[in-house]
C-alpha cells in the first residue's frame, strides 16, 4: 500500500471539486441531466482518473490500460467532466453535452467519445461486462485492471447479481466492483424502494471481499483502491457510502435531484457552496 | 436429410475453426450438451465458459470478452438468448457495437418435444430490428459449417439462428457463403421462392414439384435476413412479378416481412408468406410433421406459389 500524501489528497479533492462544478454547469446549460448521482461519484471518479487509473488519455486504445466501467450511466455528466480534465477531448466539448453535432451523448457512448469503454445508461450491466474482460485478459494477450461502478439501483438488477455470481466463480480477482451506496433513487430512498439490506451481507455470501469506507474521504478511497489489488483470493468490492447530491446541501439525499434541473437561484447557490466546500 | 442435425454440424464446426483461430470464445448457459458447444468445450476447456441459467448476464459476460479483444460466441437456446437477454443484446451488443457472436440453437419448431416455450418463433424479428446486427439462418449443414468462419470474421455482432434437428441438405462440399450474398439454386421467370434456413430443403422440393408441372421456378437462399441482398430480390420481383417467402419463423418481421419492406419501395409484386400465421404453434412428435401441421408444408409452399402468379398483373 502506498502512503497518500497529503498534497496528492488535497489535489484529488480539488479534480473532485472540478467534476462536480463542471457536472452542475453542464446539467444547468443542457436543462437536463442527473446531478444527485453524479456528485456521489465525484470523490472517486476523481481518485479513479486522476491517480489510481493506469491510463494514457493520449492512447485512449492503449492496451494494457486499465478499464473503467461507469455502470450506472445516468451519472455520464461527472463521467465526461473527468475525462475532459483528464486531457481526453477538450474540455470546450462539454458544452456540446446532447447537441447534435457534439460526441457527448446523454448516456455515456463508448463509439462516440474517447475515454468511454462501455456504453450504458440501463442499470446493472457493468458487473457482467467487467467480468468478460477480466476473463478475457487470461486468455493471454496485454493485462490490466478491471473496475466497474455500480450504484444501489444497479444492484436492484438481476443481471448484477449473475455477474456477482460469475465473478465469484471464475474468482476474477482482475476485478475491482465499487458500489456508490447512495441511498437514494429516482423514485426515493432504496431502502424503501427496494431494500439491499444487509449488502455486505450479500456481497461476502456471493463469494467477494468487502472493504466498506466513506465514499467521500479521499484517503480511504485511495487506500481501498491499492487494498483491493492486494487481494487475490477472490474479487473485491468497495462497498462506499456516499451522499445523493453531495457537495450542494439542498440537493443531499433528495430523490427529487435525482433527475432535476436547479433554477437560475439553485444554481447560484449550489455553485457557490462548491466553490467554497472543502 | 442429413446424417446429423444441424447442431451437431454447428458444434463440430466451431470446433474445428476454435483451431483456426484462437481469439475465438465460447460461452453457453448450461445447455452445451443441446447446442453442441461442448464438441468446442472438450477441446478448449479454457475457452469455454459455462456460466448457467445466466443468459442476461452471459450476454454482457460475451460483451467484456469482445472489448478485451476476443471473439465470443455466446450460446443458449434462440428463445432464451433473444428473449431473455433481449436488452443486454440490445444496449451491449448492438447499441455498443461489440463483437459478439450470438448464436441461437433450437431455432424454430425444431425443439419439437418441449413445445411452444421452447419454440423460437420471433427471434429473426427481434433481431433484425436492431441496428447494426447481422441476421443469420444457414439453410443445411454444410452452410452453417462455413457460416462459422464467415461469422467469426464478420466484423461485428451477428445473430445466427441453428436447428436442432437433422435438415434436408441442400449444398454440396463445395459451397461458399459470403455474409449479405443471397444465393441462386435456380433461375426462373415464373415465380420466385425464396427460402431460408431449415425451410430451404422444403422450398427445394416445391420447387421440384412446380418445375414438373411445367412452371419456370426461380429459387433463391437468403441466409443472411439482414443486411439483406436487396438486388438479388429486386431482380427476382421485377423478372418474376411473383414471391413466396418460406420460413420457420413467424410471418411477422422475419423473412416473409424483410421481403416485403425491401421490395414495397422499389419493385411491389405479388407476395405470399410461409410461416407461422401469428401463432406459437404447439407441441409434437417429430420435428417434420410438427412443421407439416402447423403450415410449413411443401403443399404449402406449392399452394402459395400458385396464389401469387394468380395474382401477377
Amino acid at each position: 500500500m502506498h502512503l497518500h500524501t497529503e498534497k496528492l489528497i488535497g489535489e484529488l479533492q480539488d479534480a473532485a471539486r472540478q467534476i462536480r462544478l463542471d457536472t452542475l454547469d453542464m446539467v444547468y446549460r443542457r436543462q437536463a441531466g442527473h446531478p444527485g448521482g453524479s456528485f456521489s461519484a465525484a470523490d472517486i471518479l476523481a481518485a479513479l482518473y486522476f491517480h489510481h487509473l493506469k491510463i494514457d488519455p493520449d492512447n485512449p486504445g492503449w492496451a494494457e490500460r486499465d478499464r473503467f466501467i461507469l455502470s450506472k450511466g445516468h451519472a455520464a455528466a461527472a463521467l465526461y467532466a473527468a475525462l475532459a480534465r483528464r486531457g481526453y477531448f477538450p474540455v470546450a466539448d462539454l458544452e456540446k453535452w446532447g447537441h447534435l453535432d457534439g460526441h457527448l451523448q446523454g448516456h455515456p457512448d463508448r463509439i462516440k467519445t474517447p475515454g468511454v469503454e462501455m456504453s450504458s445508461g440501463f442499470l446493472g450491466h457493468g458487473l457482467s461486462i467487467a467480468v468478460g474482460m477480466a476473463l478475457a485478459q487470461r486468455l493471454g494477450g496485454p493485462r490490466y485492471h478491471v473496475y466497474a461502478l455500480m450504484s444501489d439501483g444497479c444492484m436492484q438488477s438481476g443481471v448484477a447479481w449473475e455477474g456477482a455470481l460469475t465473478a465469484a466463480k471464475y474468482k476474477t480477482t482482475e476485478l475491482t466492483v465499487i458500489m456508490d451506496y447512495n441511498d437514494v433513487q429516482l423514485d426515493g430512498a432504496a431502502h424503501e424502494i427496494m431494500p439491499l439490506e444487509p449488502i455486505v451481507d450479500k456481497w461476502k455470501a456471493f463469494g467477494f471481499a468487502v472493504l466498506e469506507i466513506n465514499g467521500h474521504n479521499m484517503r480511504q478511497i485511495l487506500d481501498a483502491l491499492d487494498m483491493a489489488l492486494e487481494i487475490h483470493s477472490k474479487p473485491t468490492v468497495i462497498l462506499a457510502h456516499t451522499t445523493k447530491g453531495k457537495g450542494v446541501s439542498f440537493m443531499e439525499n433528495t430523490a427529487a435531484w435525482h433527475g432535476a434541473v436547479p433554477n437560475p437561484e439553485q444554481y447560484a447557490k449550489a455553485r457557490a457552496e462548491l466553490l467554497g466546500g472543502a | 436429410m442429413a446424417e446429423v442435425p444441424q447442431r451437431q454440424a454447428y458444434g463440430a464446426a466451431l470446433a474445428e475453426y476454435g483451431e483456426r483461430n484462437p481469439d475465438v470464445v465460447v460461452l453457453d448457459a448450461d445447455v452445451s450438451s443441446s447446442t453442441l458447444t461442448k464438441l468446442f468445450a472438450d477441446r478448449y476447456p479454457t475457452r469455454f465458459f459455462n456460466l448457467g441459467v445466466t443468459e442476461a448476464s452471459m450476454v454482457d459476460v460475451g460483451v467484456g470478452l469482445a472489448l478485451g479483444g476476443k471473439i465470443p460466441f455466446v450460446n443458449t437456446f434462440a428463445a432464451l438468448l433473444t428473449l431473455r437477454a433481449c436488452e443486454q443484446i440490445r444496449t451491449c451488443v448492438a447499441y455498443a457495437r461489440a463483437n459478439v457472436k450470438l448464436v441461437g440453437g433450437y431455432s424454430g419448431l425444431s425443439d419439437y418435444k418441449d413445445g411452444p416455450t421452447h419454440f423460437a418463433v420471433n427471434d429473426v424479428a427481434l433481431m433484425r430490428s436492431m441496428p447494426n446486427m447481422a441476421v443469420i439462418a444457414p439453410a443445411d449443414n454444410i452452410e452453417a459449417a462455413r457460416m462459422v468462419a464467415a461469422v467469426a470474421e464478420y466484423d461485428g455482432p451477428v445473430y445466427m439462428r441453428i436447428s436442432r434437428a437433422a435438415v434436408p441438405d441442400v449444398f454440396g462440399p463445395d459451397h461458399q457463403v459470403q455474409i449479405g450474398k443471397g444465393i441462386t439454386l435456380r433461375t426462373g421467370r415464373d415465380v420466385t421462392i425464396v427460402g431460408s434456413g431449415s425451410m430451404m430443403g422444403r422450398c427445394v422440393q416445391a420447387a421440384n414439384q412446380l418445375v414438373a408441372e411445367g412452371i419456370d421456378v426461380r429459387l433463391l437462399n437468403i441466409h443472411t435476413l439482414k443486411p439483406l441482398d436487396v438486388d438479388l430480390l429486386q431482380q427476382a420481383a421485377e423478372e418474376t412479378g411473383a414471391l413466396v417467402t418460406a420460413e420457420d419463423h413467424s410471418v411477422i418481421g422475419g423473412l416473409g416481412g424483410a421481403v416485403a419492406e425491401a421490395l414495397g419501395r422499389t419493385r411491389p409484386a405479388a407476395l405470399e408468406y410461409v410461416g407461422l400465421q401469428d401463432t406459437f404453434a404447439g407441441t409434437g412428435l417429430d420435428t417434420e410433421s410438427l412443421m407439416d401441421a402447423w403450415g410449413l408444408s411443401v403443399a404449402d409452399i406449392v399452394d402459395a406459389a400458385r396464389r401469387a402468379m394468380a395474382r401477377k398483373r
